[in-house]
């Protein structure tokens, strides 16, 4: 199977080498890091939890997100999905894979990061989450190894892989509550402490990685004879529609409950986050450009004609990534360390390092997504050829 | 007002024998005070942290009264600083820090009062470890790298913890320090009683857990001036620091997030 990946266009190979040259650069740095210590980063007493665990919350919703194609053609035996459940496979493996990285990455003492498995502290939410994400990834591995298997030799599946596929349904779900629940379980930090973050994490989730799904799809139409078929991106199109509706929807309570109950602890988060406190804004400007995404991509999402053309669904989907990536990549992790458990706002932005670590991390599952989407194409096109 | 040296024996006592009890108890196995141990609470009964909890809980009462008299003194900080080892990185984004001073509105952030005593308004006041009853930074750790003695230290394990720095995410008080760097080049006299730490780690401080265990008083409550911190078993109605606590007024940092903090200030 993994030989389809060693052969492929000079395009295939220029664009693994450009991904290769990233994860270099990224690896150098992290080199640097991890002779210097986390001081590299942006990251402080005060902020002591910067960009690389926002990133990893943000891919765990893209990894959660497979969950969207998996169910309705598994559970609802809804053919259109078909084609593209593999896809949503892959791109769930590629991004447990970079949660990990990610992870990996902000530890100050990596070389122990075992630990977690002989000292297992089943009262800590990271020991779970560790779990969720390690079981979600072998659950996936199983299940394209085998799918594909036995689509390539074109029988169906074996029967004892139904039940597996059937318990990745709640898993993906599980991985996304679990990681909502380190964060929304510590008293110390009110803008955390929500019971619907768990909610909503599962809802930009669910807009966020169908977006980036259907752009890869659309990108494949364009790029190879792959065709994801009319009704499955017209479907994917509406699950965007209804997740990033519901993802509004939440924000927006949060905004309610946060000012009109006029609790100053809760208030003071929200108020840097959007306006900035103590005449410090860093992140406002990006919220606002989140906020504005998102009108965009719900004004295009809710009006049937737009999301039918392609072209509006494009711009809508790119929309919804960004303004969801912004919101939870950055602004969510971020604010609940500012201002600090003394009231005092003391910012944080990453440093130069620590963006090239991350983008070296973004390019490593890229890499992956690419040599995966390579194997299970090239299969198919030998199987019509 | 000073304890005398028997209690502080007394409580050192019961304070080993809990940690031999909880989690030294195979490095301690026949020691001296594991017999003891035995002897007094029974031999081969087991060892529980509820029935020595009853004997010892310790907490710190800083009386600000005295406290915010002298603004310029730092003497709590500077021996704590010096016998622990602490770089000095100045006030910068590494900083490392056991006990400090803050602002008395910045410590009790959510007891603002508009209207308030001259005497504490802008005030700096000491803050440090409240080595809490429900301490969060334990429940979230994932290898248990913090953890609490029975008589209610919360220590740290420098050599299993990973620096995922989610004890410090889960502190509500600002008390937890990571080691963004090398702190050894930044240690002014290194005091080879004590250890150094290694880039990648997180500390606080533990009330001078090493001086508690050999029946001495922490370094802060000992340097004081002006006998403003007083240290002792809480569940010992005769003890100094419940004699304070019951013949004073007394705040704690957010009572209200259920932690139970053990510093108790009077003011």
């Amino acid at each position: 199977m993994i030989e389809h990946a060693f052969r492929g266009s000079k395009k295939y190979w220029s664009w693994l080498l450009f991904l290769a040259l990233i994860i270099l650069a990224g690896f150098y740095f992290y080199m640097r890091q991890f002779s210097y210590g986390l001081g590299i980063t942006g990251m402080s007493r005060n902020v002591s939890w910067g960009l690389y665990i926002a990133q990893f919350t943000f891919i765990v919703g893209v990894a959660a997100s497979a969950v969207m194609v998996v169910l309705p053609y598994y559970l609802h035996d809804y053919k259109a999905f078909g084609k593209i459940t593999i896809l949503g496979e892959f791109l769930a493996i590629s991004s447990v894979i970079m949660c990990m990285l990610f992870v990996f990455v902000d530890l100050g003492q990596p070389f122990r990061v075992l630990n977690i498995f002989l000292y297992p502290t089943f009262h800590s939410l990271m020991f779970w989450d560790v779990v969720a994400l390690t079981g979600y990834l072998v659950l996936n591995v199983v299940i394209t190894r085998v799918t594909l298997a036995a689509e390539r030799n074109s029988i169906p599946p074996p029967k004892w892989i139904r039940p597996i596929i059937i318990i990745s349904i709640p898993w993906a779900i599980s991985i996304h509550t679990v990681t909502a629940f380190l964060f929304a379980g510590l008293a110390g930090r009110p803008f955390w402490l929500t019971a619907v973050l768990a909610p909503r994490f599962l809802a930009s989730a669910f807009s966020a990685g169908p977006a980036l799904l259907l752009l890869l799809c659309l990108l494949l139409r364009r790029l190879t004879n792959f065709d994801a078929g009319e009704e499955a991106i017209k479907k994917l199109g509406l699950i965007i529609t209804y997740a990033m509706c519901v993802n509004v929807f939440l924000i927006l309570m949060e905004f309610f409950t946060t000012f009109y109950s006029h609790i100053p602890e809760d208030a003071a988060h929200m108020q840097y986050l959007y306006f900035g406190l103590d005449g410090k804004a860093r992140l406002a400007p990006w919220m606002w450009t989140s906020a504005i995404l998102a009108i965009v991509s719900l004004a295009i999402l809710l009006v049937p004609r737009a999301r039918r053309n392609h072209r509006t669904l494009i711009v809508a989907c790119i929309a919804v990534f960004l303004s969801i990536w912004i919101d939870k990549g950055l602004g969510l992790v971020i604010t609940g360390f500012i201002p600090s458990p003394f009231g005092k706002v003391i910012q944080y932005w990453p440093t130069l390092p620590e963006t090239l670590i991350a983008a070296g991390i973004w390019a490593i599952g890229v890499f992956f997504i690419t040599i995966f989407y390579k194997m299970a194409l090239s299969i198919r096109s030998e199987l019509e050829a | 007002m000073s304890i005398s040296r028997r209690t502080i024996l007394k409580l050192a006592g019961l304070t080993a024998l809990g940690v031999t009890a909880e989690n030294y108890a195979s490095a301690h196995a026949g020691s001296t005070t594991a017999k003891i141990l035995s002897k007094a609470v029974g031999a081969g009964k087991r060892l529980t942290k509820s029935n020595l909890q009853q004997k010892v809980r310790l907490a710190m009462v800083v009386d600000l009264r005295k406290c915010v008299a002298d603004q310029g003194c730092t003497k709590c900080i500077d021996v704590c600083n010096k016998a622990h080892n602490i770089p000095d990185f100045g006030d910068s984004k590494d900083a490392i820090k056991w006990i400090w001073k803050e602002p008395y509105e910045n410590a009790f952030v959510d007891q603002e009062n508009f209207y308030m005593r001259d005497e504490f308004r802008n005030k700096m006041v000491p803050v440090f470890c409240n080595n809490c009853d429900n301490p969060p930074c334990v429940e979230v750790c994932p290898t248990q790298a913090t953890f609490q003695r029975p008589d209610g230290i919360v220590m740290m394990d420098w050599h299993r913890c990973i620096g995922c720095r989610y004890c410090m995410a889960a502190c509500p008080y600002g008390s937890r320090s990571f080691n963004w760097r090398d702190p050894r080049p930044f240690i002014r006299d290194i005091n080879p009683d004590y250890p150094t730490r290694m880039k990648g780690v997180v500390e606080k401080c533990t009330w001078c857990d090493e001086r508690v265990d050999q029946g001495l008083l922490p370094l802060c409550v000992e340097a004081c001036p002006e006998k403003a911190m007083v240290f002792g078993n809480l569940n010992d109605p005769n003890s100094e620091v419940r004699q304070l606590l019951k013949d004073n007024f007394s705040v704690r940092r957010k009572p209200g997030l259920g932690t139970s903090p053990e510093v108790y200030y009077l003011v």
